[in-house]
Formats: structure tokens, sequence, C-alpha cells
């Protein structure tokens, strides 16, 4: 116990770390922050695994000695618990003195029947009673210990199941613009993160199409903001030959396949089209705008490779209801799109697409590119639906077409659900049981002068037990009110 | 009709701290009174009207709490302001019941204290209109994994006052604190009965955090899509947890009992109030529902 009571106060303290410092698994933009502001620490952190806390060496060895000390300490326990379940009550003590319940009375219409009537209403009770013929032992709440051990169990259960499932797991990442459709493949996830013993055989083919997303916004009178008040994005899912027509909501999570898909972000999509000088569209998709703050401001990147006479690229602003403001600048004051605006500026020269290195969709290396028109340029990009703006030098032509939407989705398959579950119950159903039962022994034996025999009751609890005097005395009491209504019967 | 729900229960708050304040002078006086009459530990008269005032003050509290919920059309704990509010609610409350179970009165200094103390902080510093409440929110767990964690916190805020009474008794028994000003413990059980007494209240809580840990893991998997991803919170919690657990053992075993274990069940109130107060407001991670 000596050894639980360190090692629980270690792991709680070892936990700390990983609310300071930001954690791969749960903040991982978090941590190149951190990388970015203070390399050298990162460093230092990095070579301690303070950005990996859970699954660090010194965490992963405090918990396993925890659960190490936990199994050496039920096993022998389940053994002697074992024994104790299938023993009789324990013998009477030595010294009925120290007994801290402690109670006579005649035995009304004799000892056998006194007896009797004692040992009914233990069996009453639920004690299990051995009977002489001049005493009684008695014992109750086996649960307690039972209990105990199930907690217990329960909990290197949960140990067990995510070390035996968890590396079956798997997650993902997908952005889904409206009219899409995301077909559950490996290479239809913007980021994957497989578990250990992921294969891809385990994705089940399913597709979900986003026909339409709907958010819903109040403004919030005190803070002046807008706020969000429902998210609901309509999607069809096929699988095999069935279609049907789901909704998705935060907190409402859609089942397919044998994972599950959560609506977690959203934005705007706007739809751009470049043309060469000849007009031919040489680019035309909706291109997803990442979203900056709660008037959905949000910032995106253009990348056109191929079918101009040189590569294109673009980095801009997206705002759903531009306003001017009185620095020039534009900003939006609604996350409805009352005004959708987008400001580009435009660079030309080599996007590094060709160089084989998985480029980041959402960055682009203006340092190695020129710009040729937005910002400082003289000639500002500002375009509203349908505007076209003609490329300089005759390169060609930008338009904002159209204006779609999109959701983040994260998609999870977790075999460790069901065992951390019936695990998790059992834990509870242990807990209550062992808290909520105490640990009585109660021995009677017959005393007295042959005139006037008594029935002498005894009784001990192990541990804490406030409520053992008050127990007994009622079954003292029903003993002796029985043993009244049969007097009274005669 | 609902702005003005909502500064009635603003009012409200801010009379149930008065009459807090009132039965808090009281139960003071009380204790005084004892440690005046040395050695006796008899309630003084003030002691009835000071469980008076502070069922009074709970009535004005509950009011208050009510009030902000039907001008919210939700449960009142969506925020750190309401949480705050409902969890010293049932602080008081708990306080309240466990005497008609067992005499706690004497730590009601402690409590209607620490009550008073809570609410000040939480109506000046975290104090928030009503405002709707975001999607992630709007889901019945809100109302199980916030009910069951306010009643986690107000079993531990009991317990921990059991548990720092019994520290200054058992150094009082040991033949410290023998000074005038000390005389009021007096008036307390003996530091074993206090231990006693603690150790049934703070179990009651491990309960109550389990099942606030559960639910939060189960809401997680519906909002989130993972029961557990050790985000802040769920670290704080996770450390809660450990550390009452650590409690229930030392109980259990010799050489921790007594002083050892109510440092630990002090630790663990810290841990509780640290999560509340300041990782809520100054680490961020996905619980940032605080509105600050």
């Amino acid at each position: 116990m000596r050894t639980a009571i360190i090692l629980l106060v270690l792991v709680a303290f070892a936990s700390v770390p990983g609310s300071l410092v930001p954690q791969r698994s749960s903040d991982p933009n978090g941590v190149i922050v951190f990388r970015d502001t203070n390399p050298e620490l990162f460093r230092f952190y990095d070579s301690i695994q303070l950005f990996d806390t859970f699954t660090s060496v010194w965490f992963s060895s405090i918990y396993l000695l925890l659960f190490i000390s936990l199994i050496g300490c039920i096993v022998p326990r389940s053994l002697y618990h074992w024994r104790i379940l299938r023993a009789e009550p324990a013998d009477e003590p030595a010294s009925w003195v120290r007994l801290p319940f402690r109670r006579a009375e005649p035995a009304t219409g004799g000892t056998v029947a006194a007896l009797d009537r004692a040992e009914g209403a233990l069996r009453k009770a639920h004690y299990r009673v051995v009977r002489n013929d001049t005493s009684i032992r008695a014992e109750f709440g086996y649960l307690r210990e039972t209990g105990n051990l199930v907690f217990h169990v329960a909990l290197v259960g949960i140990l067990a199941t995510l070390a035996v499932t968890g590396g079956f797991g798997w997650s993902g990442q997908r952005v889904i613009i409206e009219g899409q459709t995301f077909t559950n493949q490996l290479a239809s996830y913007d980021s994957f993160h497989p578990g250990s013993w992921f294969n891809e055989q385990q994705l089940e083919p399913y597709g979900v199409t986003l026909e339409s997303f709907t958010p819903e916004y109040t403004k919030d009178a005190v803070n002046d903001a807008w706020m969000p008040i429902d998210f609901t994005a309509k999607v069809s899912v096929t699988e095999g030959n069935a279609m049907r027509e789901v909704v998705l909501k935060v907190n409402d999570p859609l089942v397919a396949g044998n994972s599950q898909m959560y609506l977690l972000g959203n934005g705007f999509a706007p739809v751009i089209t470049v043309r060469d000088p000849q007009g031919t569209v040489v680019f035309d998709q909706p291109v997803v705008f990442l979203s900056q703050d709660s008037n959905l401001t949000s910032v995106g990147v253009v990348k056109v490779p191929d079918g101009l006479s040189e590569q294109l690229g673009m980095q801009g602003f997206f705002y759903p209801s531009a306003v001017d403001l009185d620095s020039g600048a534009l900003s939006s004051n609604n996350p409805e799109p009352t005004n959708p605006t987008v400001t580009l500026n435009i660079y030309t020269g080599d996007l590094g697409l060709d160089s084989g290195v998985t480029a980041n969709v959402f960055q682009l290396p203006v340092e190695s590119l020129t710009q040729i028109a937005g910002r400082l340029t003289g000639t500002d990009v500002v375009l509203t639906p349908g505007d076209v703006f003609q490329l300089p030098g005759g390169l060609g032509s930008i338009e904002f077409t159209s204006l779609r939407r999109f959701i983040g989705v994260e998609i999870r398959h977790d075999p460790t659900q069901l065992g951390v579950a019936v695990s998790t119950f059992f834990v509870v159903a242990g807990l209550l049981a062992s808290l909520g039962t105490r640990r009585r022994r109660v021995w009677i034996r017959v005393r007295g002068t042959a005139r006037r025999r008594e029935l002498e009751w005894g009784g001990m609890s192990r541990g804490d037990d406030p409520r053992l005097d008050a127990s007994l005395d009622r079954l003292v009491g029903k003993t002796l009110s029985s043993a009244a209504a049969k007097m009274r019967g005669k | 009709m609902t702005n003005n729900l909502e500064s009635i229960s603003l009012i409200a708050t801010y009379s149930a701290m008065a009459v807090y304040t009132l039965a808090f002078i009281l139960f003071t006086v009380d204790l005084a009174g004892r440690a005046a009459t040395d050695g006796q530990s008899k309630p003084t008269r003030w002691l009835h009207s000071a469980i008076a005032v502070l069922v009074l003050g709970f009535a004005i509290h509950f009011g208050a709490v009510i009030t902000r919920g039907i001008s919210a059309h939700r449960v009142p704990w969506a925020n750190m302001y309401e949480f705050g509010l409902t969890a010293t609610l049932v602080l008081v409350g708990v306080f309240l019941g466990i005497n008609i179970w067992r005499d706690v009165r004497f730590v009601g200094a402690f409590v209607s204290g620490f009550a008073i103390l809570a609410l000040g902080i939480v109506a000046v510093n975290f104090y928030v209109a009503v405002s709707p409440l975001p999607p992630a929110l709007q889901n019945y767990w809100l109302v199980i994994h916030v009910c069951v964690a306010v009643l986690g916190t107000g079993f531990f805020a009991t317990g921990a006052a059991l548990s720092a009474s019994q520290l200054f008794q058992q150094s009082r028994e040991e033949g410290k604190l023998q000074t005038r000003s000390w005389r009021f413990l007096s008036a307390f059980p003996s530091s074993e009965t206090l231990e006693a007494l603690a150790y049934r209240i703070i179990v009651i809580g491990f309960v109550f955090w389990t099942f606030t840990v559960i639910a939060g893991a189960i809401w997680a998997e519906r909002a989130w899509g993972r029961y557990w991803g050790w985000d802040t919170k769920e670290v704080w919690s996770f450390i809660i947890w450990t550390l009452f657990a650590g409690y229930i053992h030392a109980r259990a075993t010799r050489g921790w009992r007594g002083r050892p274990a109510a440092i630990l069940s002090l630790i663990g109130f810290s841990a509780v109030v640290f999560n509340y107060g300041i990782v809520n407001v100054f680490f961020k991670g996905l619980h940032a529902y605080s509105g600050l």
C-alpha cells in the first residue's frame, strides 16, 4: 500500500508537465510555436520527452510500476479472498471485552428458540451463519473485498485493453467542400494517424458527400460579437449500394463502416477561376480558406502550376462581410457572407511543386517568387463574386466565381472503446460495491444461569463503521419483536 | 424579462454573500464563546442563529442560481461564473445536509468563510452576462458532467475543511497550539473523529469525481471524437482523481493515517481549486468555455 500511495502521488505530479507544456498529441501547433519561439529550450524539453509526457519513458515507467505493484497486490489478495469466501465465519474472539458492540437479551422461549430467531434475523440480513448448540458465528460484507478487487482488476482491464487493441485504431482529418465526395481510402485523407498495427484493409469503403452546410449565428449583445449556436451539415452516405441522407452535427457523429465521423470545423471555400490569355479555363476549383477569427476572416493559398506561361501563386484573405477600416484595410463584421470579398497577393515563379518534396497546401514560398500584383505593388486585387482581375503582362485573368462552404471532419476507428467502457463499468460497480458495504462479524453465545438464560451478542467491524451499533441494535431488536409476536400468538 | 431575471440573480448573489457574512460572524462568535469557557465544548446560543442565517443565505443563493438558469434557458453551469455560483451553493447545501446526518456545525465558520470568498471572487472576477451556448455545449452531457463535477467539488471542499481542522486539532492534542487564540479548537471533536468524518465525505466526493471523469470521457467521445486525449482539463481531472485515490489508500495504511493523509486531502483539494481557477483562465485547451 505504501508503494501504491507513493506511485499514485508520483503519477499525479508527473502529469503536471503534460498540462504546462504543449503536447504533440493534443496540441501539435503549440509544439511548433514553442519550437519557433524557443529553439534552445525546445531541444532540451524534447530530449526529456516533455512534449510527449504521457507516452514518455519516465511517465510510462511510473504507471507501469504502479500497475505491477497493483497486480502484485491483487493476486495474493484474490487468492486469500477466494479462501475466505469458501471458509466459515471467523471463530469467536478470545476476549469479548474488546468487542465494540455487546448486548445481552433474555432468551425468551428457551435458548433454542432464541438462537433460531437470531439465526433467522442474521440470515435475512444476508449474514453467512454457522450455528452450534449454544452459539452462532456470522459474517457479512464479503462484497466489500470482492468489489475492491473488481475495481482494481477493472483498472488493469483498462490498461490491458489499451495495450492490446490500441494499435489497431486510426484517425484522420479531411476537409470536405460542398458538393465534394470523400471516399474512405488512405489517399483521400488530408492527414492520417495510423495505430502501430494498422493496415489499409481496415478502411471499409464508403463515400460521404457534403450536400450543404448551414451555420446559425446569434449576436451576443454583451460582447457585441457573433456567436455560433448551431452547425448543421447535410451529407449523403453511400455504403455498398445503399445511399442515405444524414445530418451531421457537433456532438452527433456519423457512423459509417467501422468508423465514426465527427464535425469539428468549417469555413469558406471561394471558387477561383483562372483563364489563359485566350480565355481557356486552366484552373477552376473551390479553394479552402482557413478562418482566423469569430467573423471568419480567413487566409488561403491558390497554386496554379500549369496552363499559363508561368507558374502562378496567390496568397490572400477572404472576408465574408467585408467592411473598410479607417486604416484602409478590410475587415469582416459578420460570419455570414453578406459581402464576400477576396483580396490577393499574386506571385509568379517556381512554386516548388516539382521537387518531389511534399508541399504544404497552405504555404507559398513567397521568398523565391516575384510579386506581380496585390499589396504594395500599386495594383490591389479585391474581388467580389463575378469580379475578374486581368493579370499584368497579359498573363491571363482571375475570377472569384462563386462561394462554397466546407467542413472539417475527423474520421476515427477506435477499437479500445468497448473494452474500456466495459472495464469502466466494472470500475464503478466495484467502487460502489466496495464503499457501500461494511464488513461485519457477529457472535452469539448463551450465558446466564439455568433459570435465566440470555443470549449475548458481540459484534465488530473491519474498518470504519459508524453505523455498526445502530445496525446490530436493529438486528437484535428484530429478534425481540418476533419473540414478542410469538408470545402474543400463544 | 430575461435581463430582469439576470439582474435579480446578481442581486441575490450579493445578498447571499451578505447573509453568509452574517452567518460567518455568528459561527465565529460561537467558537469564540466556547473558547472563553475553557474546556467546555457546548455550543453557545449563537450557533442556532448561525445555522438559521446560513439556511436563509442558502435560500437566497438558491434563488440566484434558479433565476440565472431561467434567464439563460438552460442549466446554470455553462461558464466559470455559473459553475462557481452553483458549486458554492452545493458546498453550503452539502454542509447543511451533513448536519442532518451528523453534527458538524463546528466547521460552519470554515464553510461559510469559504463560500463568501469563493462567491466574491467569482462574482467580481468571473461575472459574465447570460449568453447563448456554442454548439459543442448544447448537449445533455453538459447537465450530467458538470452536475457531478459540482457535487464532487462540494464534497471535496467540505472534506478539506475537516482535514484542515484535523491537522490543527492533532497539533493541539500533541501539546502545541495551546495559546488562547487556538482554544476554539476545544469545540471540535478529536482529530481521530475529524479524520473519520473527512474520510467519509471525501469518499463520496471521490465517487462523484469518478463519475465526472467518466461522463466527461463519454461526452468528449461524442463531441471531439475521442474519449481521452490528455487535454489540459483532462490532465488535471486525472491528477485530482489520483491524488484522492492516494488519500483513500493512505487512510488504510499504517504510518500514513492522520497527518500525511490529511495533507494529501488538502493537496487534492488545492488541485481542484487550481483546476477551476488557474487551468480555466491561464491554460489553453479544449475546455475553453470559461466565458471570460
